[in-house]
């Protein structure tokens, strides 16, 4: 039993409410700062991004601006932003390769290793001024898991693996596709705003519950695309096919469903075309050799939406996404989403892909629009919390042991967690 | 009629009239205007010159999915556009840049405002790069290419609307 301003959480009495204050309260936000993405680890990037010594991308990650970037030595690195003389950032590219990173404003230069190697007028310092003690600042963790890294300021924060828990399974089940394992984020970015708190995208993400009204023009398509799309008879089921929520530790949670929409990695639908079926049986098949065929059919025949406790989302469905997530004030988020391929695949593979993709997700999509609009109409509705102040989440409380996908285990397991880093001493 | 015969102020006259069209939400006699093979793309605001089959796009719809988009639209139940945008769209700067055979290339800026209840003004700048073909029936879109300058989409949120 736990109760704290934040969520009231009495299983045994089939009681689970969040305080609508969570979503709407800047005060809240500002908490939120260090006591959640401060003490997590916190998506970086895919090393796929910068494959050879040189390459950086610049972002924005826990309020900080960070390069992250690959050192002269082959080394996956995240450097702070921030040149060591007056704070400008030394790199204002949001890509590319380079030697340097040269801050304009008085000249200080560093290497790929973040070394200060220039210095402008170095005389003019005082004896013992010593270069080496200005390198480009480093994240206290930076560590990888499959190919996603990960960076965390909080210098007690659990290896990252301990971390993850039982999310390492839903990551190998997406790094799994590739034969060498080897995933490749795929150019082009989809960065968006919603004006909506950033924790409702954690639940939209994989709250299947809402699919069939939110997304109900969705399902026309893909019903006019010849997929079946009504429920089964008789499993109690309000979606085309059955997955299940649940909890992973720490926070994280999934909802792991048999597809019914098709899937690039081997799953044909009559959307692909007629000539995408050989490839996709070929796809299959090396899936089947490499893995087993039990083993296969839970990559190619799950969908699975997986949260990363605070702010990654790993959505395995239509196409493979990466999206994580900001907030810049309590109703306002920045939302960037990457496409995810395997390293291997076929041209017209990876062009299937995208255009998978494009079906349901991004701010051009048949759903995420559809999306974006639930969340600005949900946060619009709690400027009330005041006045309503609880939100009920029991949805399959009352069962004993696997919960829906359409019930609100998974989400539960989200606001736990959140509860106790909110409600821990700092 | 080639390409050859048709002039700035033709594909003006054409452009003004499918931007009346978007305008006022008539999507059916919109659709009316695309080439059988027509496609409908915005790349990512990162990769603006990059093809779909490579990189992410925001839109990348052939002509079923074109059709596909409008039937949505059509619905009452495309909640991010139920109600509707209120959209004005302002094109300039027209120009032939290519023609061959009955297909001509044309660019042009674009201006587009967009209201909607409970939102602020979103403002969509960028250009147009449209393969227009000549037929019988007048002007047909085989290609309509809508690139953003903006280099995030922001605060302009989703594109739910046809752009």
């Amino acid at each position: 039993m736990t109760e704290s301003p934040y969520i009231i959480d009495q299983p045994e009495d089939m009681v689970f409410r969040l305080n609508r204050r969570t979503l709407a309260d800047s005060e809240i936000l500002t908490r939120e700062q260090t006591a959640i993405f401060d003490k997590s680890w916190i998506y970086c990037g895919h090393e796929s991004e910068v494959s050879k010594p040189g390459d950086f991308c610049t972002r924005t990650v826990c309020g900080r601006p960070v390069i992250f970037s690959r050192d002269s030595a082959g080394a996956v690195r995240v450097f702070l932003n921030a040149c060591r003389h007056r704070a400008a950032m030394v790199c204002r590219e949001p890509c590319g390769n380079t030697r340097r990173f040269n801050c304009f404003y008085h000249g200080w230069s560093y290497n790929q290793d973040g070394e200060l190697v220039g210095v402008p007028g170095e005389e003019s310092y005082p004896p013992g001024f010593d270069k080496a003690n200005f390198s480009l600042a480093e994240p206290p963790h930076v560590d990888s898991y499959r190919g996603f890294w990960f960076i965390s300021f909080n210098p007690e924060i659990a290896d990252l693996k301990d971390y993850l828990a039982g999310a390492t399974e839903y990551i190998d089940l997406v790094a799994d596709q590739s034969p060498s394992g080897e995933m490749q984020v795929i150019q082009g970015t989809q960065e968006y705003d919603i004006k909506a708190n950033w924790k409702l995208l954690v639940e939209n993400s994989f709250d299947d519950y809402h699919l069939l009204t939110t997304h109900k023009t969705w399902l026309d398509y893909m019903k006019d695309s010849g997929v079946q799309v009504e429920p089964p008879k008789g499993q109690g089921l309000l979606l085309p096919s059955k997955g299940i929520g649940k909890g992973l530790g720490n926070g994280h949670a999934v909802i792991d469903n048999i597809n019914f929409r098709g899937r690039p990695v081997a799953r044909w639908i009559s959307i692909y075309g007629e000539d995408a079926k050989e490839e996709i049986e070929e796809i299959r098949a090396e899936l089947v050799e490499r893995l087993g065929d039990e083993r296969a059919a839970r990559v190619a025949d799950t969908n699975r939406n997986l949260v990363v406790f605070p702010n990654l989302v790993i959505n395995d469905g239509s196409s493979v996404t990466i999206r994580t997530f900001w907030p810049v004030a309590a109703d306002h988020m920045k939302v960037t989403a990457w496409a995810l391929g395997t390293k291997e695949e076929s041209e017209r593979a990876r062009a299937r892909r995208l255009d998978s993709f494009l079906t349901f997700y991004g701010p051009g999509g048949f759903a995420t629009p559809d999306d974006v609009e639930a969340l600005e109409a949900v946060q619009a509705g709690l400027a009330t919390w005041r006045e309503t102040e609880w939100s009920e989440m029991t949805r399959g409380l009352n069962k004993e042991g696997e919960q829906l996908n359409t019930d609100e285990e998974h989400l539960r397991a989200f606001w736990r967690e959140w509860n106790a880093l909110m409600t821990a001493d700092s | 009629m080639s390409a050859n015969d048709i002039t700035r102020s033709d594909v003006e006259d054409f452009f003004y009239d499918e931007a009346a069209l978007l305008d006022e939400w008539q999507l059916n006699d919109w659709l009316e205007l695309l080439a059988d093979d027509a496609i409908y793309q915005i790349p990512s605001t990162d990769t603006p010159n990059s093809d779909a089959r490579k990189a992410l796009f925001l839109i990348a719809d052939d002509a079923t999915r074109i059709k596909a988009r409008v039937k949505r639209l059509n619905d009452t139940e495309a909640h991010a556009e139920s109600p509707r945008s209120r959209t004005r769209r302002m094109i300039a700067n027209v120009r032939i840049t290519e023609r061959d055979g009955d297909e001509l290339s044309v660019s042009a800026n674009f201006s587009v405002y967009r209201y909607r209840r409970n939102s602020a003004l979103r403002h969509y700048v960028g250009r147009y790069e449209y393969r227009l073909r000549v037929t019988d029936k007048g002007l047909r879109i085989a290609e309509r290419r809508v690139i953003l300058d903006p280099t995030e989409l922001g605060t302009l949120g989703a594109i739910s609307f046809i752009l």
